[in-house]
């Protein structure tokens, strides 16, 4: 009698262990497939960013034999499918890849920890470069670097003083200022409302660009933020918008990478219900992904041209080291090459405005 | 005589004859991950040979096991303690998360120390916060009936956001979503040992964790605390009628396990990383610890190795995608199925009955 209730306990505890387990691994697989409903939008996303692409995209047209070289890259906790840089980076390189006959890998990192072990996976493989997507990386990448002098790595958004890494970093708060005057132009509410992912410098760069060039065109405008906390909680880029919207703002830009999704969402009820609003999306054109109704414009960020040129340089035997920082000038950042929703008239203010950043007359703050 | 028979129930496990259940689960497991990899179109051979290889094909490899092995040891010897006392302590994790921030806290904050006094500060400190914690638990349980699961899924949050809260107002790197390094006085890292093992980052944190597992032994078998706390999880009513205080043992049991888990957060801490990341989301070295608690049937031996098994599968994962080309999807399920056979050991027991039965039998007729 007592075994057999020691036994059901014993039943029970293993289902609910199983259940956690199972829902734990719900989790995690969401963060690796935010917005898994439209896989083949992210395809031609990037491949529509190429052609936009002008100066940066010097090398892909060149042949360059590869064959034998080998390429690595590590991806964050977002994993390979975030819809985000990951994402990108990974397209990136299987298309660098496929030109040059070099062979690409990846190895995607399930914890903080996995960081140092999957970068020297590739070291101590003999990759020709190593990548580590994303800001976090930045701590494993000095150790490893330090420790394997003769290793060439290459890391995003982050930038690690040693002469074998080489850093890209962009500078979002220029491209975030000309989406900022499109909003200042556009909205009819005078409010203006901002949904960022986590409080990160990163993400700040965004936010205060943004506001910059809203203040820039429409002083009489106000822009409000709103951190979710999170980069991969679509319901809480939800609520962050509703409360937004409902404070009256006609217009939101995001930059919370998969938590932004849910912004587009709420815009899209919103529309159902007969109330015109706006997102501006971020990383890539997103109104190729979540329509033109609701996306004014998007603030692409050109992580894919960044892979390519530095794995490009790498590959022909140019690999420089150091930190880049891509800007308007060097074609890193800006607006999709065509937006359907911005008026001409709006569209000929950001050319002036981007003409004069790129030729330093005005300098859009980072903080 | 039915406290007797799952005593038996329990130890058999680790008796020559019934070692057979768990070997037969790992072997059913592995043959299930091939079939699968097998319809997928790979060679699991290959794949386990890259496994394995990944595990132990370097000195570097070896120290990231086994680096990889000591949070799943400490959080399955917390959660193994617990069950013993007939709690289910689901907040490991937030545990784990404490023992962190508090290592992480007394590690910055103390600077004046030596390293032979501020080491084991810093330990002992993240073990007592890791311990209060699980203490919370086994209070709101022992005086107020509290289901400790419950209370222990929400102190985990709690524990997250407290962690990060804490860190973001006492001890960040500016600029960044971490702490600061801890001061070099309070690192249990062992650096020749890693200079050894080819930068691998060895810490004291096994050597605790083997500690940990005799003490558990030891007090739960050789104690008469012990005593207490198992009669107590065995049949509450029971204890109490024979005049053991139920509640006091339960807040013992929950205070001790959550000193193990904290002190799997402090060696990650100050053995591995030297500072603590803002992050969005547990690790779940707490859930992966139920696992292994259970794997191992709560018992100290039994989670010793089922720690070192899921360790060198989730470290090895890495080979299988890495050298075998294995897409990580296929792993995960491969490695789900390793877990599910093992876990499932009356599946097994069903199986290799009918091989059993005659002699049970006999004994049935002998008694």
């Amino acid at each position: 009698m007592k075994k057999k209730s020691l036994k059901s306990a014993g039943m029970l505890l293993a289902v609910v262990t199983s259940l956690t387990m199972v829902l734990s691994g719900c989790g995690s697989k969401n963060n690796n497939n935010n917005g898994a409903a439209s896989p083949s939008a992210s395809a031609p996303a990037s491949e529509s960013a190429s052609p936009s692409a002008s100066p940066s995209d010097s090398g892909t047209g060149t042949t360059i034999d590869a064959k034998g070289m080998k390429i690595g890259m590590a991806t964050d906790t977002g994993g390979v499918n975030d819809k985000s840089f990951n994402q990108q980076a990974w397209e990136a390189l299987q298309k660098v890849a496929n030109d040059t006959g070099a062979e690409a890998k990846y190895l995607e990192s399930k914890k903080d920890s996995d960081y140092q072990p999957n970068l020297n996976s590739f070291v101590k493989n003999g990759y020709t470069l190593t990548w580590g997507i994303g800001f976090l990386f930045a701590d494993a990448m000095k150790t490893i670097a330090e420790q394997n002098p003769d290793a060439k790595l290459a890391l995003i958004d982050s930038s690690v003083d040693a002469p074998n890494v080489e850093s890209v970093l962009f500078k979002e708060n220029e491209g975030s200022y000309l989406v900022g005057i499109v909003a200042g132009l556009t909205t009819k509410t005078n409010k203006i409302g901002f949904v960022g992912g986590m409080e990160l410098p990163v993400i700040k760069k965004f936010e205060v660009g943004f506001k910059a060039g809203v203040a820039a065109v429409n002083p009489n405008a106000t822009v409000t933020s709103n951190y979710v906390g999170d980069f991969s909680k679509p319901d809480l880029g939800k609520l962050a918008a509703a409360t937004l919207y409902d404070g009256g703002a006609d217009i939101i830009f995001h930059a919370a990478g998969g938590s932004g999704n849910g912004v587009f969402t709420e815009a899209k009820d919103r529309l159902k219900s007969g109330n015109k609003v706006w997102v501006i999306g971020v990383d890539k054109d997103q109104s190729l992904e979540f329509g033109n109704e609701i996306t004014l414009t998007s603030m692409m960020k050109k992580v894919d041209e960044a892979v390519t040129k530095v794995t490009l340089d790498t590959l022909s035997g140019n690999f420089k080291g150091g930190t880049v920082e891509l800007g308007l000038k060097e074609g890193g950042v800006g607006l999709p090459v065509e937006n359907p929703n911005v008026p001409k008239d709006v569209l000929d203010k950001v050319e002036e405005y981007k003409q004069k950043i790129i030729s330093g007359e005005i300098t859009v703050p980072t903080e | 005589m039915s406290e007797n028979q799952s005593v038996r129930k329990w130890s058999r496990i680790f008796v020559a004859s019934s070692i057979w259940v768990p070997i037969i689960a790992i072997i059913l497991g592995l043959i299930c991950g091939a079939i699968v990899m097998w319809i997928g179109g790979f060679n699991a051979w290959d794949a386990y040979s890259a496994l394995f290889k990944k595990v132990f094909g370097s000195k570097y490899d070896i120290g990231e096991t086994i680096r990889t092995i000591t949070p799943l040891l400490f959080t399955g010897l917390s959660v193994g303690f617990a069950f013993r006392a007939g709690l289910f302590n689901i907040g490991a994790d937030g545990q784990f998360i404490m023992g962190m921030t508090g290592a992480t806290i007394l590690g910055i904050k103390i600077d004046f120390l030596p390293w032979i006094l501020h080491a084991p500060i810093a330990v002992l400190g993240g073990m007592i916060v890791g311990g209060l914690w699980g203490a919370l638990a086994g209070y709101l349980k022992s005086s107020r009936g509290v289901n400790e699961v419950i209370s222990c899924i929400m102190l985990n949050w709690i524990a997250l956001y407290l962690s990060n809260y804490l860190i973001r107002t006492l001890v960040l790197k500016q600029g960044s979503q971490r702490s600061e390094e801890i001061q070099s006085s309070a690192s249990m890292s062992i650096d020749w040992l890693s200079k050894a093992m080819d930068n691998a980052r060895m810490d004291w944190g096994i050597v605790f964790g083997l500690i940990c597992t005799s003490l558990f032994y030891i007090i739960l078998w050789r104690t008469k605390q012990g005593y207490e706390l198992r009669a107590v999880g065995f049949n509450p009513e029971a204890a109490r009628f024979s005049g053991i205080n139920v509640s006091k043992n339960m807040l013992k049991s929950m205070m001790i396990s959550g000193m193990i888990a904290g002190l799997g957060g402090v060696f990650e801490v100050l053995g591995v990383f030297h500072y603590q990341v803002i992050s969005a989301a547990s690790s779940g070295y707490g859930f992966d610890g139920i696992a292994v608690a259970l794997l191992g049937g709560n018992h100290p031996v039994g989670i010793l190795l089922s720690s070192i098994l899921f360790g060198v599968l989730t470290y090895g994962s890495a080979g299988m995608n890495f050298t075998a080309g294995v897409p990580t999807e296929i792993v995960r399920i491969v490695i789900g199925c390793v877990i599910f056979f093992v876990a499932s050991q009356g599946l097994i027991q069903m199986l290799y009955k009918p091989f059993t039965a005659r002699r049970d039998a006999k004994r049935k007729e002998a008694a």
